[in-house]
């Protein structure tokens, strides 16, 4: 083919790209979504709580990602700080993942029963009572605000359709499970769950 | 792993990949090899007078091209490169952190081998010993008791010898190992609002402080039907189940007026997490005896009115 020919058609120069730039695509996202690894849960993981998929979304809209990471890598020095390394298996209910990609904070894998309940609630309001040298920053509103429970059913509703396994009784009863909690108590049973299928590994 | 459908089509498509790049290279080579070329164009014009030389590639950067396809060839027999294939070194991410953790282990057991033997009494004497357990203390448990020991609202002060718990070697030992779960049950609906202002009253009495309201007296009432079941009648609390003594003025959870009156009215439940199954005996051992250090260290401090 001459070069002249795909340069002077520019609806054929565009198939070529797109030909070129799905090669990569193909042989690095096609696999998986169909390799059980990356699609069965592993074992011990079971799909978020109504307090916890609230929680979760605190998690995202306040934007924790951007300083907390959720993958522990299979490297020696993160294993020794943060716990087993993270499985494919352990994202599987996550939509998205919160796998994250800068650690300003640490990683939050596995944090997941690490601190205490009352640890959490204190160092979400303020970093700095418990860890001084903490640049976090603190999160006192969240106890001010409760979840608003008329919109659990329908996230989880959202997320059947992508393959989490809710059913109709779990989906009946989110609402009154999160009734009454703020956001500090869903974002603390969110982080209070994370990575903690590893404890059944041993 | 991925199905086998699934290895073979990304083998395919990696080897596909790595011929479609030689044989662009052989195609520029041909091109070369007709006719020195340099300085001809391609022949069209753009945008009226805009035209293209159609030099052939420096050799340098061909040779690039070249390396890099060699380099893949290595890699993909080397490494697992095409779908399952594991690769002739049988290198993996997975197995090379296990040789690493092992053989980490395998230092740790042999540093650490020294100290099995010995109680953690003794070892809150041995530099070494401390050195190791002040590195597990900062990893562990600076992020509630501080990195100075000295605890917060909530989290135990190590360094005031006073034990909610105990604070013999064994009793340190079992509280790092299998943690302590301190619970205070809510007064507020057996008391009424009053009967804890009263029983605040009596509480603050104890350390010889007053309070801004409630009689201490009819608390006192309330202290020894309902409190001195972990208390004890003399208010000096009871380390088998992690009650405070409340005559000593330290406090846990903060020791003013409306810090007690919370905590009266309200309860409290404090948990410290076992440490044994994440972190192991030895360590633990080890971390027994940093903070027994702590508690002596200070109180060497203090009698020497260092503080």
């Amino acid at each position: 083919m001459k070069h002249e020919i795909i340069e002077k058609n520019v609806g054929l120069l565009g198939v070529l790209v797109a030909i070129v730039i799905s090669v990569g695509g193909l042989v690095e996202i096609i696999p998986l979504t169909v390799s059980s690894e990356t699609t069965q849960p592993a074992p011990g993981v079971k799909p978020y709580t109504a307090l916890q998929l609230e929680g979760r979304d605190i998690y995202l809209r306040e934007g924790c990602y951007t300083c907390h990471s959720q993958m522990i890598r299979p490297l020696r020095g993160e294993t020794e700080r943060y716990g087993h390394y993270s499985l494919p298996g352990e994202s599987v209910y996550d939509h998205p993942f919160q796998f994250g990609s800068k650690r300003t904070g640490p990683d939050l894998a596995r944090v997941g029963g690490k601190y205490s309940d009352e640890w959490q609630r204190l160092h979400l309001i303020n970093p700095r009572d418990l860890v001084p040298e903490s640049n976090m920053p603190g999160f006192p509103w969240l106890t001010a605000r409760n979840v608003d429970s008329s919109l659990t059913p329908k996230k989880m509703q959202a997320l059947r359709t992508v393959g989490v396994p809710y059913n109709d009784a779990e989906i009946a009863a989110a609402s009154a499970a999160v009734e009454g909690k703020t956001e500090m108590d869903a974002l603390i049973a969110y982080l209070q769950g994370l990575g903690t299928a590893s404890q059944t590994w041993k | 792993m991925m199905s086998s459908a699934m290895s073979l089509f990304v083998a395919a498509a990696a080897i596909l990949n790595t011929v479609a790049a030689v044989a662009l290279l052989v195609w520029m080579r041909k091109r070369r090899g007709e006719a020195p070329q340099t300085g001809t164009t391609t022949g069209h014009t753009w945008d009226g007078d805009l035209r293209e030389y159609n030099n052939p590639l420096p050799r340098w950067w061909l040779w690039l091209f070249v390396l890099s396809v060699v380099f893949a060839i290595i890699y993909a027999v080397l490494y697992p490169a095409l779908g399952n294939a594991r690769g002739s070194l049988g290198w993996s991410q997975v197995a090379q952190w296990e040789q690493l953790q092992a053989e980490q282990e395998k230092t740790a057991q042999r540093v650490l081998a020294v100290y099995a033997d010995r109680s953690s009494q003794e070892l809150a004497r041995d530099p070494g010993a401390l050195a190791i357990g002040r590195n597990l203390f900062a990893n562990n448990c600076a992020a509630c008791h501080g990195s100075d020991g000295r605890g917060g609202s909530g989290f135990p002060n190590l360094t005031d010898q006073d034990w909610l718990w105990g604070g013999s070697p064994e009793t340190i030992e079992a509280s790092i190992a299998g943690g302590r779960m301190g619970v205070m049950a809510p007064w507020l609906e057996v008391l009424g609002e009053s009967g804890v202002d009263d029983a605040t009253a009596y509480v603050m009495s104890l350390s010889g402080r007053q309070a801004p309201k409630g009689n201490a007296t009819a608390g006192a009432v309330h202290f020894n039907s309902y409190c001195i079941a972990c208390h004890g009648a003399d208010a000096k609390g009871n380390p088998a189940v992690g009650a405070p003594n409340l005559t000593d003025n330290i406090w846990l959870h903060g020791g003013s007026a409306s810090a007690i009156r919370a905590t009266i009215a309200a309860g409290r439940q404090n948990n410290m997490p076992a440490q044994a199954d994440r972190l192991g005996e030895l360590r633990v051992k080890l971390l027994a005896a940093y903070v027994q250090n702590l508690g002596e260290s200070s109180a060497v401090l203090t009698a020497g009115g260092a503080r």
